[in-house]
């Protein structure tokens, strides 16, 4: 068991980090809310991080990572505040605006070497501390579900309008959770960065977003553990399919692309809770 | 001063040619489709193709490349939006399907044409300069205008005055009404997304020639401007888009002239954030932005 944990050590790792990601856009979607600034959320949180580890090495990682986290949350608040009170889409406009203005906003700034990153950042994070940072992650969501908020995040979902009127305030809740989401995204981008040595905008771009939000999708969003089964799931695939890719003559980079949109087509049109809700399925399936 | 807004119209015509596609079908569908801005790169990758490998003439390959990316449009109808109609959450979920198609898109560019940027043949188009009073432009840039004012025009005569258009403002207004009285519904949409992606193909092509630099994530800028301008010219709103695109052209350029050129993209995000917080129906917009 420990050699193989020691063999996969990395993948193991990205598993953890990207059930994180996932997570963090599962919190919006569990109100039926579509955040796509997640990567620019992580974007802050990395260079946060590293920025404190570089200038400030005394720093205790925890409150490197709890930094990561605080900043992201705080800046979700201006960003969601006036676009929630509107319809859905409008999140999903001004989100993906703001992700693009935080990538542009790196590569233009000097201070952090703009298109090319910070590089050489210590290694100050191992598989323990992913673990634990993805077990707070879940317990946290795990206490939302099923409890008298998460009930009223479900109600939102289902239908705002007729959730406004039962006195929920609709508002407050979505921005709790976008809040929430970016302080994930924030806290994963940190640790990212101190598991990869290095931060550069490129690695913050439309297709991040993309991604979290293919495995948040395939693994679920009707119960808070699906995203991470979705990055277990879509992390060790492209490592099982690489021949695949590679027999038909597909450069990696593209055949990873056309497989994370394929299958996010395909789950959203055929299995729309996600792969946690195949066996319930497969079992109504036998029994009728 | 001349030379500026002779810039901002030329930018500003392509932004609304780009972001008319995406009001007509926000309009109709009520769904934003985020596989736009792959349309838009795709469509100039075809033209490119049809340029310099099937050696085709420049206004030959314009028009063969808008049909094409009509026709990615009904595909994209067909695959991402047709099926979940009617679903309950369809309108996250069309979000979603639309960038799962985007997706797909874009991985289909990366695998032919690479990540890097590719450009048409010198001389596809002849490089001539002309000058207006003090102000100077190219003979590409005033065709580009010409171009685009033309396909919207073609856009607002085919609403306001044809059976088609009455048809499409009226799914708008209540697809269910629109069904009682005997139009088909779902053939009146595919037409607003073949219409929608033909513009935003020819959106996709005339920046390709004026830029003359193509990449697999080119629409992405571009996408970001498209969304400021639905914003500010009322989402659903043609007129609007129109209006907001010019708009947004001058504004872009006489802040790349005072402030700086790398400001010039977060200009976009100011003036939708902008538009959202103080007046989020837009310019033109109805009132119902607000409803939940």
């Amino acid at each position: 068991m420990s050699d193989l944990l020691l063999a996969y050590q990395a993948l193991f790792a990205f598993v953890g980090i990207n059930g994180l990601l996932a997570l963090s856009v599962y919190a919006t979607l569990s109100c039926g809310q579509l955040s796509l600034a997640n990567a620019g959320f992580m974007a802050v949180g990395a260079y946060t991080a590293a920025l404190i580890t570089l200038h400030a090495p005394g720093v205790p990682f925890i409150f490197v990572l709890a930094a990561a986290a605080l900043l992201p949350a705080l800046l979700a608040v201006p960003l969601g505040l006036p676009v929630l009170r509107l319809r859905g889409v409008f999140l999903a406009i001004a989100t993906i605006g703001f992700g693009e203005v935080v990538r542009l906003f790196f590569v233009n700034w000097d201070f952090t070497n703009g298109a090319l990153g910070l590089v050489a950042i210590p290694q100050r994070t191992g598989l323990v501390t992913i673990a634990a940072a993805l077990l707070v992650a879940l317990f946290v969501l795990g206490r939302l579900w099923r409890s008298r908020a998460g009930y009223a995040l479900e109600a939102i979902r289902e239908d705002e309008t007729a959730a406004r009127t039962m006195g929920i305030r609709t508002t407050s809740y979505k921005l709790a959770m976008l809040s929430l989401g970016a302080a994930l995204a924030g806290l994963a981008g940190g640790l990212e960065a101190h598991y990869t040595f290095m931060v550069s905008p490129g690695g913050y771009g439309f297709g991040r977003v993309v991604e979290m939000l293919v495995q948040a999708v395939v693994g679920g969003t009707a119960a808070f553990y699906g995203p991470v089964v979705g990055a277990a799931f879509l992390t060790v695939l492209p490592e099982l399919l690489r021949e695949v890719g590679a027999r038909l003559g597909l450069a990696p980079g593209p055949f990873r692309l056309f497989l994370n949109g394929a299958i996010l087509l395909a789950v959203i049109l055929y299995l729309p809770n996600g792969l946690v809700s195949l066996p319930a399925r497969l079992r109504r399936k036998v029994l009728s | 001063m001349g030379q500026q807004v002779l810039n901002g119209i030329f930018v500003g015509s392509i932004y609304a040619l780009f972001a008319v596609g995406y009001t007509l079908v926000f309009g109709v569908l009520d769904i934003l489709n985020l596989a736009h801005q792959a349309v838009f790169m795709l469509a100039a990758f075809v033209a490119l193709v049809l340029v310099e490998n099937a050696h085709l003439p420049l206004w030959a390959a314009l028009p063969l490349a808008v049909v094409a990316g009509g026709l990615i449009g009904l595909v994209l109808e067909r695959l991402a939006f047709r099926p979940l109609r009617g679903r309950s959450d369809s309108n996250i979920s069309g979000l979603i399907s639309s960038l799962a198609v985007a997706t797909i898109l874009e991985a289909i560019a990366l695998q032919f044409f690479g990540p890097d940027i590719s450009r048409f043949p010198p001389g596809t188009f002849p490089d001539r300069m002309i000058r207006i009073g003090a102000a100077s432009t190219s003979l590409l840039q005033l065709c580009i205008i010409g171009i685009s004012v033309l396909l919207m025009a073609l856009l607002s005569f085919l609403m306001a005055r044809t059976r088609l258009g009455r048809q499409l403002r009226a799914v708008a207004e209540s697809p269910r009404a629109a069904r009682i009285l005997g139009i088909d519904v779902d053939r009146t949409i595919a037409v607003a997304f073949f219409l929608s992606s033909a513009l935003g193909a020819a959106a996709g092509v005339l920046f390709g020639l004026a830029f003359n630099s193509i990449s697999p994530d080119v629409g992405r800028g571009v996408e970001l401007k498209g969304l400021a301008v639905i914003i500010l010219g009322g989402m659903g709103s043609v007129p609007g888009a129109v209006v907001a695109g010019f708009a947004l052209g001058l504004i872009e350029v006489f802040t790349v002239e005072h402030i700086g050129s790398s400001y010039r993209d977060v200009v976009s995000f100011a003036v939708l954030f902008l538009v959202l917080v103080a007046r989020p129906r837009g310019l033109f917009g109805r009132a119902a932005a607000r409803e939940a």
